[in-house]
């Protein structure tokens, strides 16, 4: 039950990440705004902040006497913290950065020129984006995708401050783990924890493998 | 009023130097210009102002009726909005994509069918055929020049700009791929302009020549007019050049030719098919000057004739020989005292026959484009 919950929400939040990641990190890549620096740190902040001051804060935010909070219950009709999608939501913003910084990466080794040439093609702005920078970034756009899905699996502070442990809704397999450790059943926590560490180790093979491209057997040109 | 482009832009980059030029193109007939200068003298950033990939800070680019820029009420069309052609120096290719889906990559207006017939039209007119499905990086230096060319021609451009066209390739390709260029622009009617560096390059393709250096345009004229009449010491430095005078090839055996210019002979290390038109280049300070009566020397060129007008440039001087067409020879000053050179002395001209450069405009190139 945990392992479907916790994949569950690994792969919407990867799905979203891209949604709203591309777009986001095509502006940090390309933006000339002297102040941009500013909406990078932000990105960034996840990283270094510990996950249970962001899930306060999330939950501060989304809970029934915030604004945002307010708004969702009157367009829904129940508050947003305990639930799947409160989750899914606070996942987004904590995995925020494992998107968009491999995004960013790939689209800042994109050359210049070619898009000044597509550009002279007649092609537009948004245009080439989707048919020439996006082809070029395809390993960039994988690593975002794996690297947020990989890192939901194993999130736990947040999940614990936004879902809270509810069996079936928003229990996630790092917190069952936690679970069986504290009702001292060690050989269930064992065997979660393996699972999630073979799903780790698997996803992360995958993108290196694919950035160092080794199943390339015969020369791809 | 005569459709023409008419350029006028200020722009300036911290640091280095700025650029101001103003220059014409006639479009009707579509007119070949040529943007001439050495390295760093600005002619990039003007095609790129053309392109629309810089702005210029003052002044104004008319295309016919269009207004791609006007500083003055703000005006600035974009890029794609221009219809252009651009050739960037190394091509831009995308690496992400096919032969076939580089060039048909601006085509996304046409309707399926008429932009695969517009790739294998333009494949063919480029013999790219059989090249479809191949990465850009799979193909020789030549043939990704032709897939950069066909790219920017494959939208109907209404104007061609070309940056370096042939610089990125070695110099054997250069001169096969430059009397190509030259037949393939004629025939696509399309005016253009190219820069380039190369004195060779720029008398096979050009109609007019717009010399530029240090961000100013020095002179503007027919390629030959420029080349053999430089408006003062500073054009003559870049472009290198002074004498450039038509002949035609009237013999030609192992590796040798005879180019008759106005009936006098002249030798040259090119093979050249006999009968072809040809601009006859020969640089000043490949010139030496003897008083008559001297022996027999290794030089195969010995042409008697007149001097004309002597100038003086700094440590050496130049002097202009009437020899049944104007030549310019470079000499020191000391060289002037010894043969006592002023107008109306006769003196003999001699070249090494590896001197005398051909450059054809026909579309069966010869040495067309082998610069020196």
């Amino acid at each position: 039950m945990a392992i479907a919950v916790t994949l569950k929400l690994a792969a919407l939040t990867a799905l979203i990440l891209v949604v709203i990641g591309l777009p986001l990190a095509h502006w940090l890549s390309f933006s000339r705004w002297r102040w941009k620096f500013l909406v990078e740190s932000v990105v960034a902040l996840p990283l270094v902040l510990p996950p249970t001051v962001l899930g306060f804060y999330i939950l501060v935010a989304i809970g029934p006497q915030s604004p945002l909070g307010r708004f969702y219950i009157a367009i829904v009709g129940h508050p947003l913290p305990f639930t799947f999608e409160g989750l899914l939501f606070a996942s987004v913003l904590y995995s925020l950065p494992f998107a968009v910084q491999p995004f960013v990466a790939a689209f800042e080794q994109v050359d210049r020129r070619l898009i000044e040439a597509s550009w002279t093609l007649g092609v537009s702005r948004i245009k080439t984006f989707f048919k020439l920078i996006i082809p070029l970034s395809v390993a960039g756009v994988v690593t975002g995708f794996v690297l947020s899905f990989a890192h939901t699996l194993g999130e736990f502070g947040v999940v614990l401050m936004v879902g809270g442990n509810i069996e079936g809704v928003t229990r996630t397999v790092s917190i069952d783990i936690y679970d069986e450790v504290q009702a001292l059943n060690y050989a269930g926590a064992a065997k979660t924890a393996l699972f999630l560490l073979a799903i780790s180790y698997a996803v992360l093979l995958g993108v290196y493998a694919m950035n160092r491209k080794v199943w390339t057997i015969w020369p791809q040109k | 009023m005569a459709s023409e482009m008419i350029v006028a832009i200020q722009k300036s980059f911290p640091g280095r130097l700025s650029v101001d030029a103003s220059f014409r193109l006639p479009l009707d007939p579509p007119t070949i210009l040529i943007l001439f200068g050495p390295s760093g003298a600005g002619k990039t950033t003007v095609l790129r102002c053309l392109a629309g990939l810089e702005w210029p800070e003052q002044g104004s680019i008319q295309f016919g009726d269009e207004v791609w820029v006007e500083t003055k009420v703000g005006t600035r069309m974009p890029p794609q909005k221009r219809r252009i052609g651009f050739m960037s120096q190394d091509y831009s290719l995308f690496p992400s994509h096919s032969v076939e889906d580089n060039i048909a990559f601006g085509l996304g207006e046409l309707d399926a069918a008429s932009r695969r017939q517009r790739v294998t039209e333009v494949m063919a007119l480029l013999q790219l055929q059989g090249a479809e499905r191949v990465r850009p990086n799979q193909l020789s230096g030549g043939q990704q020049q032709r897939v950069a060319l066909a790219r920017a021609i494959a939208r109907r451009p209404q104007l061609l700009l070309l940056d370096e066209p042939l610089s990125a390739l070695d110099a054997p390709t250069q001169s096969k791929l430059c009397g190509e260029l030259r037949s393939l622009l004629k025939q696509l009617a399309i005016p253009s302009v190219v820069v380039t560096h190369d004195w060779a390059e720029a008398l096979t393709l050009g109609d007019q020549m717009t010399v530029i250096n240090e961000g100013r345009v020095l002179q503007t004229g027919t390629p030959q007019e420029v080349f053999s009449r430089p408006r003062d010491a500073e054009v003559a430095r870049i472009v290198g050049v002074e004498t450039v005078v038509q002949g035609r090839v009237i013999d030609s055996s192992s590796g040798l030719s005879t180019i008759d210019v106005d009936g006098t002979k002249l030798m040259a290390l090119a093979d050249a098919e006999l009968g072809l038109d040809v601009f006859v280049c020969v640089r000043a300070e490949d010139v030496v000057l003897e008083t008559l009566g001297v022996g027999a020397t290794s030089a195969r060129n010995h042409l008697a004739g007149t001097v004309r007008e002597v100038t003086i440039m700094g440590a050496l001087v130049r002097i202009r020989i009437d020899c049944g067409f104007l030549l310019s020879a470079l000499v020191t000053r000391s060289a002037v005292e010894d043969l006592r050179l002023s107008p109306g002395v006769p003196v003999v001209a001699a070249i090494k026959a590896g001197a005398v450069h051909l450059v054809s405009r026909g579309s069966r190139a010869a040495s067309a484009c082998a610069s020196a």
